[in-house]
């Protein structure tokens, strides 16, 4: 009986310590955002905000492009996430619900075009958005747009289709019977059903777009037209940098990923696996 | 169309007609389906893809990225990487970095997750939930806290070191050392990717019939051959899939290294993907910068076939 409760004090303490230790660089970003400057540079670190202050919340707000590139970020994901749901939806479809020829080597094509590491893709996406036929596409969002679906569509493919291939065909084809279209069958059932994980999936491509630097970073250059990861850089000048105010930047830029993503990654760490226990 | 098929069709016309159509969509419909995604995939991703064979055979600098076109050389960017000491040792480095990453990830990550299949359900809570914040932070914003973390004067690991009498760490500047920088940089990568591998992991355990435990331990089976006769065999298919994800992601680690050394990497910083950047952005010189970055394309496909197969094996069980 002892035995068994020193091993559960044990285990516990383990988790209360990679707990601590995990979490710390978080709590000290949040934590940094609320001190005031002179509790911020300190020889010796202050470990709770107290008195906490709004001001590197102001201070990085006002400078100078906040809210324009926030507008631009909303811009780019917005627009992302809506074609690459509606898009990878049909294609979900085809791939779960249609055995056709060319099935197999389209499934392995998607999973392999993830592989391909998007610094590779930058070059020629760079030489070929500056040679673009309608006039040079870098530095506007609308290639940035371009340029992120290359990561977040061949993703969605590939999660929707395991959201729809868990929900039971039968389904369908009762529908079917009772003399409904197809179309009418995915629109009426299956659409539905399958809503939470569309959503899930599209957050998830939301964060991704989000979190997105190098692509915006090479191809907005002008302060207007950068996208919120960019504009963290902001704060480093040659006169050092102002910790408490990126701080705060950092906790804002993270904060609409973070609420987002408590609420989707339970599906969307199966949805990357799926199947995958089974073996 | 036949008489009596006609006759059939005026007897039960919904049913059928409903039949003849769900038939004849199989035919057409998933390439109809397919086709808006496979457009829009081929333009963004097979376009560049094309094109970037075709750079790295090229002479591809600001002259030619004025006019448009590209000067033919064959192969003489890749004879020129190959006969580069600095491409060898970047490729070293970005392997050996790779190995130390992903080492460290699944070991912790699997740890993690043997933790959390033992602990209590509040303490479960508590832990995925830490996981699952850190997780959720964009890389950008993690690097940033890192460097704040490590700041050479008022960074708190610094100050912590120094009173836990590790030496003196005051005014200690990280990544004046090669080692110790990449040391930095390893630790916000590993931070970050343990959540992933361990939330999985963990999910992949609960799923192990607890029968098959005790078996073994009514055997007499002690808690490490547990798992390496019981639990690993099990999940050896999700540990390929981790293990190649992990690869794949830390070969191509670039965000960490640009923003923590400002932008401006020396050589010694340089990793294959900081090394293609900078060719092509900094020194323009687009066409040896697409050669090196076609290599790393190639290095990946051999990792991902492991992950490939294992998926498709995986998607095909369904």
């Amino acid at each position: 009986m002892t035995r068994r409760r020193a091993e559960r004090i044990a285990l516990n303490t383990t988790g209360v310590l990679v707990f601590l230790v995990m979490i710390f660089p978080v709590y000290w970003m949040v934590s940094t955002a609320f001190k005031p400057g002179i509790d911020v540079q300190t020889f010796t670190p202050k470990w709770f905000p107290h008195p906490a202050t709004l001001s590197n919340f102001t201070d990085a707000i006002h400078r100078p492009y906040f809210w324009q590139d926030v507008k631009n970020s909303v811009f780019v994901v917005c627009v992302v996430v809506a074609l690459s749901a509606v898009l990878s939806f049909l294609a979900a479809l085809a791939l779960a619900r249609f055995r056709f020829y060319g099935r197999k080597a389209f499934i392995v094509l998607i999973i392999a075009v993830q592989m391909v590491p998007l610094n590779a893709l930058i070059i020629p996406l760079y030489i070929a958005f500056s040679n673009a036929p309608g006039g040079t596409q870098v530095n506007k969002l609308t290639g940035v747009v371009v340029a992120y679906l290359t990561f977040v569509l061949p993703f969605c493919i590939w999660t929707l289709r395991g959201f729809v291939m868990g929900i039971p065909q039968e389904l369908e084809e009762a529908a079917l019977v009772d003399g409904c279209s197809r179309f009418g069958a995915f629109v009426r059932i299956l659409l539905p059903l399958v809503a939470p994980g569309l959503v899930a999936t599209s957050i998830f491509a939301f964060i991704q777009a989000w979190n997105e630097y190098i692509i915006a970073y090479v191809f907005l250059s002008s302060p207007e037209k950068q996208t919120l990861t960019v504009w963290l850089a902001n704060f480093t000048t040659n006169r050092g940098t102002a910790w408490g105010s990126l701080m705060a930047g950092a906790t804002l830029t993270a904060l609409p990923v973070v609420a987002f993503f408590v609420i989707v990654h339970r599906k969307i760490a199966f949805g990357l696996t799926a199947g995958g226990v089974k073996g | 169309m036949s008489a009596e098929t006609g006759l059939r069709v005026a007897a039960e016309p919904t049913l059928l007609s409903a039949r003849r159509r769900a038939r004849l969509t199989r035919g057409a419909a998933p390439y109809a389906l397919l086709a808006p995604a496979t457009i829009v995939v081929g333009a963004v991703l097979g376009y560049p893809l094309y094109l970037l064979v075709q750079l790295s055979f090229q002479k591809y600098g600001l002259p030619q990225l004025l006019t448009h076109h590209g000067e033919w050389t064959g192969l003489s960017n890749y004879t020129r990487i190959l006969h580069d000491s600095q491409f060898w040792h970047v490729l070293l480095r970005t392997v050996t970095f790779t190995a130390a990453n992903v080492s460290l990830t699944m070991l912790f990550g699997t740890l993690i997750a043997l933790l959390l299949a033992r602990l209590g359900s509040f303490m479960r809570l508590l832990l995925t939930t830490g996981l699952v914040l850190v997780w959720a932070t964009p890389v950008v914003v993690s690097v940033n806290v890192w460097l704040w973390m490590v700041d050479y004067e008022f960074g708190v690991l610094n100050w912590t070191l120094t009173k836990l009498h590790a030496g003196n760490f005051v005014h200690h500047d990280w990544f004046a050392n090669t080692l110790s920088g990449f040391g930095v940089i390893t630790a916000v990568v590993v931070w970050g990717a343990i959540p992933f591998v361990a939330i999985t992991l963990y999910a992949a355990l609960s799923q192990v019939p607890e029968e098959l435990h005790e078996a073994a331990r009514i055997d007499g089976a002690s808690f490490v051959q547990v798992f390496r006769f019981v639990t690993m065999p099990l999940l050896k298919p999700i540990f390929i899939i981790l293990v190649s994800l992990s690869i794949i992601w830390d070969f191509q680690v670039f965000n960490q290294v640009w923003i923590m050394r400002d932008g401006r990497p020396t050589n010694d910083y340089y990793l294959m993907s900081i090394y293609s950047f900078v060719e092509s952005f900094r020194v323009s010189e687009y066409g040896l910068g697409s050669a090196i970055a076609l290599t790393m394309v190639l290095v990946m496909l051999v990792v991902s076939f492991f992950y490939v197969r294992q998926m498709v094996r995986a998607g095909e069980a369904e």
